[in-house]
């Protein structure tokens, strides 16, 4: 029967495609659960080819808020996590999730918002000040609402400016439970103000009437930091091939290749690793 | 992906790194679609040509089915697959193993739902001639789907535009990992999030370029056969 001929090719594709699948699971390769602000920005492109080039180690990297990355982690989903939200960084290592936290660089966050500066905060350095302005002023303003690390930043500014954020959020507050990316176009189409961090932001090509706004107030750092997943918890875990990750960002040489990355004469991470887990 | 470039640039210069994206998309969608016809052929024709208690509800369920929603699909899949779910000592959770599992799903219904009714139709017509030639079930079912075939590969085309164009299974349960689960798709939502809207747009046009060739091919392959076949 000519059919079943044809059944028997396409059994045979897919029993193909099984195989290759099957080989490819089994490479020196390790699974990053990362944030969208390091893949956005460009720096895995750049570091991780680097890294292969080393150890011949791939690294796969899930680019996802800090929330949620820190779930997969808990899932046992990850090899490692790369994120950049201390507080919940180390509820997971209180949680047992978590062997130890490496810092491994920062880089800060900056208010961005439309030229016309509807609210009228540019050019303070004050950032309580400006965000209590947009909300007495109540300016669209735009939040990433997913629990990343950037999301976590904005609630802990809204706090430190004495407001409370579910009692004042109206229209002018919209929570779009997205992406750095996604909130950046955003806030463009809807003339916004919106929390970025800074490597997102330079490398975001859709500025249109965009620009930085308030930047420089110490309440801006950004720390992201790095966990092996752990391997006593879920023995699934490449403890050592992701071992060499880590050992590799807090390096001397990973961290000059960290410094090394820049998008227009402009450095987007500053490497601040101690050798020492906090 | 260079951001530098535009989608065009990248196809004349023959970037590697999206080709690796064109080829991924194809065998992902084309595995799923070839699964699902091994599973949707045979379970359509089935329930064409048998009468049991609860089959109208089965056909109810299967019509619904192909209008599943892709995100819960690769929730579901997600789970089961997790290292936390059911199935996690497989170790098969972003890969493009994976993306072809939650992709089958998502087209199985669409291939057996579409092959029910038109094996169904053309069962009326055979139906005398069959019953007095003695053919049992299984040649039944091999007949109707050969003399059908020209129809049921519109049902293929209809399960690989399903698998081609979505991205919502195949970005939870392949991860959207550069050079290794990276689809078409996937790639357009990420390049629209960095606000490469030129390379996002190329990105898409060139999808259903993709799209448009294999459908004119499909057409070509059934007009030379229905000519030979006369």
């Amino acid at each position: 029967m000519l059919n079943r001929r044809l059944f028997s090719a396409l059994a045979a594709v897919a029993l193909l495609s099984f195989g290759s699948v099957a080989a490819i699971a089994q490479d020196r390769s390790i699974v990053v659960a990362s944030t969208t602000s390091t893949q956005d920005s460009g720096l895995f492109d750049y570091l991780l080819p680097i890294f292969k080039a080393k150890t011949g180690i791939d690294v796969k990297v899930i680019a996802q808020g800090t929330g949620q990355a820190l779930d997969m982690a808990r899932r046992g989903d990850a090899d490692l996590v790369f994120v950049h939200a201390k507080e919940q960084e180390l509820k997971f290592l209180e949680e047992g999730f978590g062997v130890k936290r490496f810092d491994v660089m920062y880089n800060d966050f900056v208010l961005i918002g439309p030229k016309r500066d509807p609210a009228g905060v540019k050019g303070t350095t004050d950032i309580t000040a400006a965000f209590d302005t947009i909300r007495i002023k109540k300016a669209p303003f735009v939040s990433r609402g997913d629990k990343s690390g950037t999301n976590s930043a904005e609630l802990k500014l809204w706090k430190e400016s004495g407001v409370d954020i579910d009692m004042a959020k109206g229209a002018w507050y919209r929570d779009i439970g997205q992406g750095m990316g996604a909130a950046l176009n955003t806030a463009g189409a809807m003339n916004a103000y919106v929390l970025s961090d800074r490597g997102t932001w330079l490398s975001f090509k859709n500025r249109g009437d965009l620009e930085i706004v308030v930047e420089g107030d110490k309440r801006l750092f950004n720390q992201y930091g790095v966990m092996l997943v752990n391997p006593e918890k879920f023995p699934t875990v490449k403890a050592d091939l992701g071992q060499s990750f880590i050992d590799y960002l807090v390096s001397a040489e990973g961290q000059k290749a960290i410094a090394n990355y820049q998008i227009d004469g402009q450095q987007l991470f500053f490497p601040n690793a101690s050798r020492d887990p906090s | 992906m260079p951001d530098s470039l535009d989608a065009w640039q990248l196809i004349i210069t023959g970037d590697a790194a999206l080709y690796t994206i064109v080829r991924l998309s194809l065998a992902v969608s084309l595995s799923a679609v070839a699964i699902a016809v091994v599973v949707g052929l045979p379970l359509g024709a089935m329930l064409a040509l048998t009468r049991f208690r609860g089959r109208t509800a089965l056909i109810v369920l299967l019509n619904c089915f192909m209008g599943l929603p892709p995100v819960v699909v690769g929730l579901t899949v997600f789970l089961l697959l997790s290292r936390s779910g059911p199935l996690g000592v497989l170790g098969i959770l972003f890969t493009p193993l994976a993306m072809i599992i939650a992709q089958a799903l998502l087209v199985v219904p669409i291939i057996a739902a579409l092959t029910r009714q038109t094996v169904e139709d053309l069962w009326r017509e055979y139906r005398d001639e069959l019953t007095a030639l003695n053919v049992g079930p299984a040649g039944r079912m091999a007949t109707l789907l050969w003399d059908s075939r020209f129809s049921l590969i519109t049902a293929l085309l209809a399960g690989f535009g399903r698998a081609a164009a979505e991205v919502g299974t195949v970005m939870i349960v392949g991860g959207n990992i550069d050079g290794f689960t990276r689809t078409m798709t996937t790639a357009i939502a990420l390049e629209t999030s960095k606000g490469n809207l030129p390379l996002a747009m190329g990105l898409g046009l060139l999808l259903i370029a993709l799209i448009l060739v294999i459908n004119g091919a499909a057409w070509a392959v059934r007009a030379w056969s229905e000519e030979k076949a006369g």
